[in-house]
C-alpha cells in the first residue's frame, strides 16, 4: 500500500511540476515579443515618451522573474491582471465564460462517455463483423472531419432547413436549465460526434487487446460463458485503459471546444481566447492558455492516477 | 493393457488450417489419435509440428487464425467438430480441462487464485462455494503447495512460477475432469522447479485416474509422464508406440534420429599448463543493475583452444558475466584480462582490436540477425570494418566464411535472414563472429532455441571450428547435456556466485557441491523410471525443498 | 420524392430479398437497419430528409464503385509485388489512395486546371453557379472552384511542409535518444512531455498571438507542437529495435551511432514511421485548417480552405451548401489518409485481431 501511495504522490508531484513549467513557458513566451509589450500595444504611432509611460504602467521596468511571481501569485487567487484593450479585470471576464465552457464540455461528456464506452465494447465483441467494419469507417470519417465541418452540417440540416434547434447558442444567466440545454444542443452534439468516435476506437482497441490475453483464453477453456468472460474476467482488468480513454478524450474536448464555440457563437472561454489573440490582448491570452493547459494537465494526471489505482498488481503487492 | 479400457477421445483424419495473412494453409494434415480412459498420451515434436494445435482441438477449440477444416473429434460419443457452441462450452472445464504453458499469464491478475479455482465447479453446480474452497485446499495439499490453506487467497503475482503451475493443475482438477490437456506445462521453468511440478502432475493424474494429453518438445520429460508416445512432424504423425518400446526400439528413421542426438560427446582436452597465460581472465568481478547486486566476486580463466561451460538456472548471473566480459555492463569491482592485459571496463573505451577479439553468438538467431540486411553484408561488415577488405577481396572472404560454416555461397550470398531456417540463421551468426577473426567467442545458449537435430549440427560445427582455428569458447547454458558434449571446464553459478569450478570429468563425478548435485540430478533422463527413482532417492518430503515459500 | 429516393427504396428491397434467399444473416440485419433509418428520417423530416439520405447513399455507392475501379486499375498496372498487395487491400484503402492521387494532381497542376486565378475577381459577390463558374462565386466574386483547386496547393502544401519539418526534427531526436540513451534520452523525453502537456491549438494560438501570422511562423510553430509526438513514436519503435541482439552485435563491433541508425534501425522501422507520417499529416492539416478557420492561418487573398469556410459562413443561414464545400475538401483528404494508414497499420499488426 505504501508503494501505491508513493507512486500516486510521485505522479501528483510530477503533474504539479509540469504545470509550473508550463506556466513559466506561457509567461515568458510573451517576453519573446519583438520589441516589447509596450511597443506592441501602442503600435506604429508610439513616441519615445508614450512607450516609456506605457512601460511603467505595465510594470515592465521591473525584472521579468519578479513579474512572473506576481502574475503566478495573482493567478492562484483568480486575479489575472487587466485587459490591454478594455482595461477591465481579466479574472471577471473569464469567470462566467469559463463556467459556460465547463457547462458545454460537461454536457457533451455526459452524453459521449457512456455512449462511446457502450458502443466501443459492442464493436469489440462484434469485431470483424459487418457492424465493426461500418463502425470503423464511420468513426474514421468522424475523427477526420474538422469540428467546424460537423458543426456547419448540423446547423444546415438541424437548424436552417428544419428549424428544430437554434444555430446561435447564445446563453444568458436568467435562462432555465432546459432552455440552456436546448440552446446549446447543437454545440454539444458536434463535440459528442467527434469525441465519441475517438473514444469508441480507443475503447475497442483496449478491449480487443485485453481479449487476446492468455487468461481470457483460459477462461474460455474453462467453459466460462461469453458475458461472464467480459464482466468477470475482462472488465476488472479494463478499468485502467478505459479511464485512460475517458480522460484523454475529455482533455481532447478542450481543444475542440474552441472551434465549436466560434462556430456556434457560444459565449465561452474559447471564443474569448480567439478574440484576444486577434486583438493581441496578452493578459487575456495568457490567462486563457493557463486555464486550458491546467485543465488538460489535470485530466491527464487523473488518467494516470486512475490507472495506478486500478492496477491489481499495485493494489495487492507481494 | 490400456486397449481393454473404454475409448474416451477418438480423433480421425483431423485437418486444421492456419491463416497466413493472405490464404489458409494446412497446419495439421490428417492426424488420428485414440485415447482411452485414464491413459496418458505424450505428444511430442519439434516447433511447428502442430502439437499445441492438436491439444486445443481436443477441446473442440481453434485458436484465432486457425480453423478445423476436416475430420472428426469424438469425445465420449460427442463429435466436437459438429457440436453446438453451448454443448462444447459445457464440456470445457467440467469434463476436459486445460493447463497452459505460462501459468503467470493464464491466471487472471484481478482475482485471487482460489476464486478462479472455484469458478468452474460452482458455475456447473457441482459444488457449493464452501465445498469448492475446501476441495481446492485439499488439492493444494495433495500437490504439495506450501501453506495449502492460505496460498489460494493470494493473487497470482504473489506466488512463484512453479507454485502457480501446480495451482493451475489443481484448478484443472477442480471438476474432476475425464481429460486434461497439459500444454508444455514445465517449459518455462528451471530444471530444479520442473521436477516438483512433474512429480505433482504425475501423482495427481494417477490418483484420480484422469486421462491426459501431455504436450512437450522434451523427450526425457515425456518419458516420465506418458504411457504412450506419439511423434509429430510438420502436422503429420510419424510414429506412435508405448513409451518403453518407443525408447528402446524406435521404428521410424526420424524417431531414431531424435534419440541419437544425445550421443555426441567430445573428449575433455588436457588441462592448460600452469604457466600458460589464459586468453580471458575474469578476476573477482562484482556487478549490479542499479542497486540490485547480480554478481559477487566471480573469477575464472579461459585458456586457448578450450571451452569453459558456465551453467546455472535463470537468474544465476551467467549472462551478466558475459555482459561484463563484453563491456556492456562495467563491473563495480574486479577486472577482465585479455591475454594478461586488463581491458577497459566499458566497451566504448576499448580499441577496435580489443573488440575484435571477443565475439558473441546469441541464443535467438531471429533477433541476432538484422532481418533487412543481406547475408553478404551481415558477414561482410565485420571483415570490412576490422580488416578493411572491400570489393572482390571482401566477396572472396564472405564466400570462404560461408564455406567454413557449411553453407553454399552461391545459394546464400544474397539471401535475407527471414528466408533461412533456424539452424541456418545460427550458422550465419557463427560466421559473423568468425569474420572478425577473434581469439575468443561467447556462445550464449546457442542451441537452446533450436530443435535437437539442428542443435547437434551446431555443436559439431563449433567443435570443428575450435580445432581448426584454435578458438576459445565461453559456453553459457542451462542444459547439462550440452555441457557433457562440448565442455573442457565447467563453472557452476548460483545467485551471482561461482559455487563450483573444475574440469568436466571431475564435475560429473561425485562428490559435488550440494547445488551442483541438485542441478545434475534434476536433469531428466531418457529412462522412464528416472523420476520414480529420483523421488525415491530424495525422499518424497524433500521434493519441495528447492523452491521455498515466499 | 426524387427519382433517387425511389431507386434507393428499390435497392433496399432487392437487397432484402437477396439476403433472405442467400440466408446471409449479416446482410439481412444491415438492410433492415438501413431501412429503419430511412423510415426514421422520413417520419422526422419528411420527403426532404429521405431525399438527402438517398443522395448520401448514392454518393457512397459512387465512391465504392470508383474505389473498386481504381483498385482494379492498380492491380492491372502495378508490377507483381504491388499488385499482390493491392489484391488484399480493402475498398476503403483503395478509395483513400484514389482521393490522395486526385488531390496531388490538383495541387501540382493547379494553374492548369483552375479556370481562373486564385485572387481574380470574375463575378459579383456570392454569384450563383453557372456555366462559367461551376460552384459559383465567393464573397468578393472570385471563382470558388478555382480557389478550391488552388487551396489544394496552398493548404496541403503548407501542412506538408510543417509535417516534414516536424517529422525530421522528431524522428532524428527519437532515433538519437534511442541509440544514445542516458541523459540525452531523459532530457528529450521530459521536453516532449512538457510540450505535449499544452493542448496543441492553445499552444498555436499563444505563439501566433506573439509572433503574428506569417507562413514561416505557422510552419515552425506547428512543427514544434507536433515533433514531440513523432519523437515519442520514433523513440518507442527504435527502442524496441535497439534491444535486439543484432544491434548489440553492431555496438560491440564498435560501430558509430550514425551507422546504427542508418543500417540497423531505419530499415526495420519504415512501416510504422510511414504510417505515423500519414497520421501526423492529418493532425497538422486539421490544426492548420482550424487556425485558418479562426482567421489566424494563411492570410488573404491566398486561397485556403479553412479561411474559405470562414469567409462564406454567412451563406449557411440561407441554407446554401457552398461554405461546406471547402470544409468537405479538408475532411475528405483526412478521411482518405486515415483509410490508407488504417490499412497499413492493420497489415503490419498481422493477425493480432483474428476472428473470435
Amino acid at each position: 500500500m505504501a508503494k501505491l501511495l508513493r507512486l500516486v504522490a510521485t505522479r501528483l508531484g510530477l503533474g504539479l511540476l509540469t504545470l509550473l513549467v508550463v506556466s513559466v513557458l506561457i509567461f515568458f513566451a510573451v517576453e519573446l515579443l519583438p520589441g516589447d509589450l509596450a511597443e506592441a500595444v501602442l503600435g506604429q504611432a508610439a513616441t519615445e515618451e508614450t512607450v516609456e509611460a506605457m512601460r511603467r504602467q505595465l510594470g515592465l521596468d521591473r525584472p521579468a522573474p519578479v513579474r512572473y511571481l506576481e502574475w503566478l501569485g495573482g493567478a492562484l487567487r483568480g486575479d489575472f491582471g487587466t485587459s490591454l484593450i478594455s482595461g477591465a479585470p481579466v479574472g471577471e471576464a473569464i469567470a462566467t465564460r469559463f463556467a459556460n465552457t465547463l457547462f458545454l464540455a460537461a454536457y457533451a461528456a455526459v452524453i459521449a462517455v457512456p455512449l462511446a464506452i457502450l458502443l466501443g465494447v459492442l464493436v469489440a465483441l462484434l469485431r470483424n463483423s459487418i457492424f465493426d467494419r461500418v463502425a470503423n469507417v464511420a468513426t474514421l470519417t468522424s475523427i477526420s472531419s474538422p469540428e467546424f465541418f460537423v458543426g456547419y452540417i448540423l446547423i444546415l440540416f438541424l437548424s436552417i432547413r428544419t428549424g428544430w434547434f437554434p444555430s446561435n447558442a447564445s446563453l444568458s444567466g436568467d435562462m432555465s436549465l432546459t432552455d440552456q440545454l436546448y440552446r446549446a444542443f447543437l454545440s454539444a452534439l458536434t463535440l459528442v460526434l467527434v469525441v465519441t468516435a475517438h473514444m469508441m476506437r480507443m475503447t475497442r482497441a483496449a478491449i480487443i487487446n485485453l481479449l487476446a490475453s492468455p487468461y481470457i483464453e483460459m477462461a474460455r477453456l474453462k467453459g466460462v460463458p461469453p458475458w461472464r468472460r467480459i464482466v468477470r474476467h475482462a472488465l476488472p482488468n479494463a478499468w485502467a485503459p478505459i479511464i485512460n480513454v475517458v480522460a484523454l478524450n475529455l482533455a481532447y474536448l478542450i481543444t475542440g471546444v474552441v472551434l465549436v464555440e466560434v462556430v456556434f457563437v457560444y459565449p465561452g472561454i474559447g471564443q474569448l481566447l480567439v478574440d484576444a489573440v486577434a486583438k493581441r490582448d496578452f493578459p487575456i491570452v495568457q490567462a486563457c492558455c493557463l486555464i486550458f493547459a491546467a485543465t488538460f494537465i489535470l485530466l491527464n494526471l487523473a488518467a494516470d492516477v486512475g490507472a495506478i489505482l486500478t492496477n491489481p498488481r499495485l493494489r495487492h503487492p507481494k | 493393457m490400456s486397449d481393454a479400457r473404454e475409448v474416451l477421445l477418438e480423433i480421425r483424419d483431423l485437418r486444421i488450417d492456419g491463416y497466413t495473412g493472405e490464404e489458409w494453409q494446412p497446419i495439421i494434415k490428417g492426424v488420428d489419435l485414440t485415447l482411452h480412459k485414464g491413459e496418458v498420451l505424450g505428444l511430442i515434436g519439434e516447433s511447428g509440428a502442430g502439437k499445441s494445435t492438436i491439444g486445443a482441438a481436443s477441446m473442440g477449440f481453434a485458436r484465432d487464425g486457425t480453423r478445423i477444416s476436416g475430420g472428426s473429434i469424438v469425445f465420449d460419443g460427442l463429435d466436437l467438430t459438429t457440436a453446438g457452441r453451448e454443448e462444447k462450452r459445457k464440456l470445457r472445464g467440467k469434463r476436459i480441462a486445460y493447463v497452459a504453458q505460462s501459468a503467470a499469464a493464464s491466471f487472471n491478475p484481478a482475482h485471487k487464485i482460489i476464486d478462479q479455482h472455484t469458478e468452474a465447479p460452482v458455475m456447473y453446480g457441482l459444488q457449493s462455494r464452501a465445498e469448492a474452497e475446501a476441495d481446492a485446499m485439499a488439492l493444494y495439499e495433495q500437490l504439495r503447495l506450501p501453506n495449502p490453506d492460505e496460498i489460494g487467497f493470494r493473487y497470482p503475482h504473489q506466488v512463484s512460477g512453479g507454485q502457480l503451475q501446480r495451482a493451475m493443475t489443481a484448478m484443472a482438477m477442480a471438476c474432476r475432469p475425464d481429460l486434461i490437456i497439459f500444454d508444455e506445462p514445465t517449459t518455462a521453468l528451471d530444471v530444479t522447479t520442473q521436477i516438483e511440478v512433474l512429480a505433482a502432475i504425475r501423482e495427481i493424474v494417477e490418483r484420480f485416474d484422469t486421462a491426459a494429453i501431455y504436450i512437450t518438445h522434451d523427450l526425457a520429460v515425456v518419458a516420465q509422464m506418458a504411457d504412450t508416445i506419439k511423434v509429430l512432424l510438420k502436422g503429420e504423425e510419424v510414429d506412435e508406440a508405448p513409451t518403453r518400446e518407443m525408447l528402446t526400439d524406435p521404428k521410424q528413421d526420424y524417431t531414431k534420429s531424435l534419440w541419437a542426438v544425445r550421443s555426441f560427446k567430445r573428449q575433455q582436452k588436457p588441462l592448460a599448463g600452469p604457466d600458460e597465460v589464459p586468453v580471458v581472465s575474469v578476476r573477482g568481478v562484482s556487478a549490479a543493475y542499479g542497486k540490485v547486486k547480480v554478481l559477487e566476486d566471480v573469477s575464472f580463466d579461459i585458456h586457448r583452444g578450450r571451452t569453459v561451460a558456465v551453467v546455472g538456472e535463470s537468474g544465476s548471473g551467467k549472462s551478466t558475466t558475459a555482459r561484463c566480459i563484453t563491456g556492456l555492463l562495467p563491473p563495480t569491482r574486479g577486472e577482465i584480462l585479455f591475454e594478461g592485459q586488463a581491458l577497459p571496463p566499458r566497451y566504448t573505451d576499448r580499441t577496435k582490436d580489443q573488440l575484435r577479439h571477443a565475439q558473441m553468438i546469441y541464443q535467438m538467431a531471429d533477433t541476432a540477425l538484422n532481418p533487412k540486411i543481406r547475408i553478404s553484408e551481415i558477414i561482410g561488415r565485420p571483415a570490412q570494418f576490422y580488416s578493411g577488405l572491400s570489393g572482390a577481396a571482401l566477396r572472396k572472404r564472405v564466400e570462404e566464411l560461408l564455406e567454413l560454416i557449411e553453407l553454399d555461397p552461391a545459394e546464400f550470398y544474397d539471401r535475407l535472414p527471414p528466408e533461412l531456417s533456424g539452424g541456418q540463421k545460427q550458422r550465419i551468426g557463427i560466421a559473423r563472429a568468425l569474420a572478425a577473426e577473434p581469439a575468443f567467442i561467447i556462445c550464449d545458449e546457442v542451441t537452446s532455441a533450436l530443435d535437437q537435430l539442428v542443435a547437434e549440427g551446431i555443436l559439431k560445427l563449433l567443435d570443428r571450428l575450435q580445432k581448426e582455428l584454435d578458438l576459445s569458447y565461453m559456453f553459457i547454458t542451462h542444459d547439462l547435456a550440452t555441457v557433457r558434449a562440448i565442455a573442457d571446464e565447467v563453472v557452476v553459478m548460483q545467485n551471482g556466485r561461482v559455487v563450483e569450478h573444475g574440469p568436466k570429468d571431475e564435475m560429473f563425478r561425485p562428490p559435488h557441491h550440494p547445488y551442483t548435485d541438485l542441478l545434475l540430478s534434476s536433469v531428466p533422463e531418457m529412462d522412464p523410471d528416472w523420476l520414480t527413482h529420483l523421488l525415491d532417492a530424495r525422499g518424497v518430503d524433500n521434493v519441495g525443498s528447492a523452491e521455498t515459500a515466499l | 420524392m426524387s427519382i433517387l429516393s425511389y431507386v434507393f427504396i428499390a435497392v433496399l428491397a432487392l437487397g432484402l430479398g437477396y439476403s433472405l434467399v442467400r440466408r446471409d444473416r449479416e446482410l439481412t440485419i444491415t438492410v433492415v437497419v438501413v431501412a429503419l433509418l430511412a423510415a426514421l428520417f422520413y417520419l422526422l423530416g419528411g420527403v426532404g430528409s429521405l431525399n438527402v439520405l438517398s443522395i448520401a447513399a448514392a454518393v457512397l455507392m459512387g465512391a465504392a464503385i470508383a474505389a473498386y475501379a481504381f483498385r482494379f486499375l492498380l492491380i492491372a498496372v502495378l508490377p507483381q509485388g504491388g499488385a499482390q498487395v493491392m489484391r488484399t487491400a480493402p475498398l476503403t484503402a483503395a478509395f483513400g489512395m484514389l482521393v490522395i492521387l486526385i488531390y496531388a494532381i490538383a495541387g501540382l497542376f493547379a494553374p492548369l486546371i483552375a479556370p481562373y486565378g486564385e485572387a481574380e475577381v470574375v463575378g459579383s459577390a456570392f454569384a450563383m453557379a453557372d456555366d462559367q463558374m461551376i460552384l459559383g462565386a465567393d464573397q468578393l466574386g472570385r471563382d470558388l472552384f478555382s480557389r478550391l483547386i488552388y487551396g489544394a496547393r496552398n493548404t496541403v502544401g503548407l501542412a506538408l511542409m510543417a509535417t516534414v519539418l516536424a517529422f525530421i526534427a522528431g524522428a532524428i531526436a527519437g532515433l538519437l535518444a534511442a541509440v544514445k540513451g542516458g541523459w540525452f534520452d531523459q532530457v528529450m523525453g521530459r521536453l516532449a512531455d512538457v510540450i505535449m502537456s499544452i493542448p496543441s491549438l492553445i499552444f498555436a494560438l499563444l505563439i501566433l498571438s506573439i509572433f503574428g501570422t506569417n507562413l514561416g511562423v505557422i510552419v515552425v510553430t506547428v512543427a514544434v507542437i507536433y515533433s514531440p509526438r513523432v519523437f515519442r513514436l520514433t523513440r518507442a519503435v527504435a527502442g524496441n529495435i535497439v534491444v535486439m541482439d543484432y544491434v548489440e552485435a553492431a555496438k560491440l563491433r564498435g560501430e558509430g551511432d550514425w551507422y546504427l541508425i542508418r543500417r540497423e534501425i531505419l530499415p526495420n522501422s519504415t512501416a510504422p514511421l510511414v504510417a505515423e507520417f500519414g497520421l501526423e499529416f492529418c493532425f497538422v492539416f486539421l490544426l492548420i485548417a482550424g487556425l485558418s478557420f479562426l482567421g489566424l492561418g494563411i492570410q488573404p487573398p491566398t486561397a485556403d480552405w479553412g479561411s474559405m469556410v470562414r469567409e462564406n459562413a454567412t451563406l449557411i443561414s440561407f441554407g446554401v451548401v457552398t461554405p461546406l464545400i471547402p470544409a468537405a475538401a479538408i475532411a475528405l483528404l483526412t478521411v482518405a489518409i486515415n483509410f490508407v494508414v488504417d490499412w497499413m497499420l492493420y497489415r503490419s499488426s498481422g493477425l493480432k485481431e483474428g476472428q473470435g
